[in-house]
């Protein structure tokens, strides 16, 4: 609270003196945040409930789910605006006078908004509300520290907000997937911080003797991030009262590192993390264990080593040393069998309850999300191979690819997760309704084949007309050209892009309605954990 | 009689594993070690293998003009469409010049090489088109390229360039080892006006401390330095400072 509260001065001071109106405006949103926060804990010091919660009640733990409500409350909002944004975007390229030459609305901060809020808003927010529910449960305790947890949710939500508007006034590295600048940093490095300790404090007073399966994934997604975010983010502030910084690297080397962070913002936050969710979330729908515990081993500790390799294939053919691209292919091609050790260790989970897919919606979502997952973890390594990404890099392939891995598999499994979160947490006794569930699937599905599949055909159109030869040895087309023959599958990629907030709109709606119902008489779901061992050993 | 050997039975390696999953530290320790080994081979090296960035003449850091347009390229987001890596592969040559070398983008902070190539790459847009092309391709793409699917800047030639921290710039580029002298520093706000005003007394000097500096008005209104200014002058000087007519290919080979 004194921090918080100390905070208030300089950030007035910053605020007034500075030349850039966005900056003054950031300043300003900590200072209300900082008396929010003051406001916040004075209330609860002096109304007398301060007492601390306890541990237990009646031998159960008393699990803490405030944070893990809010989380996910948040990654709802978050996903419809990041696929809303996604959308608008989609349309300027169809329709380029839909960037009403304005600076806050064109494409270059648009884009940027669009990625960073499906990324890191929505699934940031999905991450630590999952993390936060299956750490406690998995190790059957309360989660540590009292106002932590909720530090670290409205703390990181204040860095989205930072990080969004920030674009939208300018205020960028323009280093793709981290474009916050120095301020915004530096803040999330301390909810990071604070993140890492409240999620290895509860797995510390664990009262299971194994710390489950997804923890290790949760922890190395959590650890690698905060290792990347440090590396790719050492900047120098042009001065206090600039919003401006310059990196620590130039060049080439800034390339690296940029790309070592970005391959690794794939891998650690969209991969590991959301793997966390699915060796939690698929077993304990379909009611079986994971498939298996040594598979669960080798694909861990295999996944977390070759990943951090793969970053240089983002930068075949440039003026990255040939080496270095080199070992990034090849540590890209070997990437697949880990992958698909996730995949399998998961799909196959449902051995015995293959049943379950006719009848149960939101196990298929999971489950298609596995596929995708499958799909683009096969895509990944055969674009990584300097041949082919010699055709594919710069060109709409690589963007159709992203979207398979991100629609297809983080945002499936992360529908799919909080469809079975929000009956728990609001201790409802089921969804409002599994049959809109069933057509979000659909709906959402045929989108995602409207959006990847245009991409693979643009993308590959564009980089065959790129070097396209005449008989007489000219190049074909002119650049303008392929710009142009884009177009119909520009419209195509939005309609399918419509379709999938359509479908995650018919979701929302479906959680507010799960929400409203009337309460479960009692908890409806047993109190029995997936266990690691309960495979075959 | 007879003996039986008792052995105990052999643990699994598998069972060895218990020793993560029972203890979080140990676990982390052995994350942390998992994930540092690709990072470090991969960057580490960069740093100092001699042959990482080319020997080169031409190459320079960006006058205090040059640099603010930059950071409105930086600003605006333009590496979303726009690469600065030219392959060397035979198509990309033709089309765009000489393939791009590490040496030229040696200052860049941050890189801008890019990852998309909605619009065409820009690492030798330099010269390629007039002051009055990129002014009017700025303000409305599509009144000089029909079917360009690019977003109009307009706001660009009718926003004054912020030059307060223009030192400040520099300085924190020095910070980050771009070798800007204390003379540089010094002269960066005149250095800047010198640049964009025609025939200011200061541009020998400025060309002086910066070769191959193009001086002039470049958005077409000489009362004021405009953000346009700056951007121009960034996008004329782009692939402009090495001279491939010299430049030794094989004295390269990496």
């Amino acid at each position: 609270m004194l921090i918080a509260a100390a905070c208030v001065l300089p950030l007035i001071v910053i605020a007034a003196l500075t030349e850039n109106s966005g900056y003054a405006f950031h300043a300003m949103v900590g200072v209300v945040a900082a008396l929010v926060g003051v406001v916040l804990i004075a209330n609860r010091c002096f109304d007398g409930s301060v007492a601390v919660e306890p541990q237990e009640i009646g031998g159960k733990p008393n699990y803490n789910f405030g944070p893990v409500k809010f989380a996910t409350v948040a990654a709802m909002f978050w996903g419809i605006a990041g696929f809303t944004v996604g959308l608008i975007i989609a349309l300027q390229l169809a329709f380029p006078d839909l960037n009403f030459n304005l600076p806050w609305t064109n494409f270059g901060r648009l884009r940027p908004l669009h990625t960073s809020a499906v990324i890191f808003a929505f699934g940031g927010n999905v991450l630590i509300g999952t993390s936060f529910y299956v750490v406690q449960r998995t190790c059957r305790a309360r989660l540590a520290g009292a106002l932590s947890p909720w530090f670290v949710v409205l703390g990181y939500n204040l860095f989205i907000v930072i990080a969004g508007t920030g674009y939208l006034l300018g205020i960028t590295q323009s280093k793709e997937y981290a474009e916050p600048e120095w301020y915004a940093d530096l803040w999330l490095t301390i909810v990071w911080v604070v993140y890492l300790l409240v999620f290895l404090g509860t797995v510390m007073k664990r009262k299971e003797p194994h710390i489950y399966v997804a923890n290790w994934f949760y922890l190395a997604f959590i650890l690698t991030i905060a290792v990347l975010h440090l590396g790719n983010n050492v900047a120098v502030p042009v001065s206090i009262l600039s919003p401006k910084s310059y990196g620590l690297w130039s060049g080439v080397q800034d390339a690296m590192f940029q790309w070592w962070y970005g391959h690794n913002a794939v891998g650690f936050f969209l991969t590991a993390g959301f793997l966390a969710i699915m060796y939690y979330f698929v077993p304990k729908r379909a009611e079986r264990p994971i498939y298996s515990y040594r598979l669960s081993i080798i694909h861990f500790w295999a996944l977390i080593f070759i990943y951090i390799w793969a970053g240089p294939h983002h930068l075949h053919y440039t003026a990255l040393p040939d080496w270095a691209q080199t070992l990034g292919m090849t540590f890209s091609i070997m990437l697949w069998m880990p992958s698909w050790g996730g995949m399998i260790n998961g799909i196959m989970t449902l051995s015995g309850a293959w049943d379950r897919l006719r009848t149960d919606p939101v196990l298929r979502m999971m489950v298609v999300s596995l596929a995708f997952y499958g799909m683009s973890t096969f895509e990944g390594p055969l674009m990584s191979i300097k041949a082919v990404n010699g055709l594919s890099h710069y060109t709409d392939w690589t963007i159709g690819h992203v979207h398979s891995g991100a629609l297809g598999w983080v945002a499936y499994v992360s529908f799919g997760a909080i469809y079975c979160l929000v009956p728990w947490l609001w201790n409802r006794k089921q969804l409002y309704s599994l049959k809109l569930v069933n057509w979000h699937f659909w709906i959402s599905t045929l989108g995602i084949v409207l959006y990847i599949s245009a991409m693979w055909v643009s993308g590959i159109l564009q980089g065959l007309m790129w070097r396209a030869y005449t008989s007489l040895g000219f190049l074909e087309y002119s650049f303008i050209e392929t710009v142009a023959a884009m177009h119909p599958f520009y419209v195509i990629r939005a309609m399918g892009g419509a379709l999938f907030l359509t479908g995650a709109l018919i979701m929302v709606f479906n959680l507010w309605m799960t929400v409203r119902s009337e309460a479960a008489a009692d908890a409806p779901r047993a109190d029995i954990e997936p266990s690691p061992l309960a495979a075959a050993v | 009689m007879t003996s039986i050997e008792h052995k105990a039975p052999r643990r699994s390696l598998w069972a060895k594993h218990k020793i993560f999953e029972t203890n979080s530290i140990i676990l982390v320790i052995g994350v942390l070690l998992v994930i540092s080994v690709g990072g470090l081979v991969e960057i580490a090296p960069l740093f100092y293998l001699k042959n990482t960035i080319e020997t080169v003449q031409g190459t320079r850091p960006y006058t205090p003009l040059e640099l603010a347009g930059r950071d409105i390229y930086v600003r605006e987001g333009c590496y979303n469409c726009h690469s600065q890596m030219i392959r060397p592969l035979r198509d990309e040559v033709e089309r765009y010049g000489h393939y791009s070398l590490a040496a030229e983008s040696m200052y860049d902070k941050p890189f801008q090489w890019g990852s998309k190539r909605t619009g065409p790459d820009l690492a030798r847009v330099g010269g390629k088109y007039s002051d009055e092309w990129q002014r009017a391709h700025l303000a409305e793409p599509r009144a000089v390229v029909p079917q360009s699917i690019m977003p109009g800047y307009p706001f660009l030639a009718k926003t004054e360039l912020a030059v307060g921290e223009i030192a400040n710039g520099l300085r924190a580029n020095r910070l980050g080892g771009v070798p800007y002298t204390d003379e540089m520093i010094a002269q960066a706000e005149s250095d800047l006006k010198a640049q964009a005003t025609p025939d200011h007394p200061g541009q020998a000097d400025l060309e002086k401390r910066y070769p191959k500096a193009q001086s002039r008005d470049f958005d077409g209104d000489p009362q004021r330095i405009t953000e346009a200014d700056a951007l121009i002058a960034y996008l004329q000087a782009l692939g402009t400072l090495v001279d491939f007519k010299l430049y030794d290919d094989k004295a390269n080979i990496r």
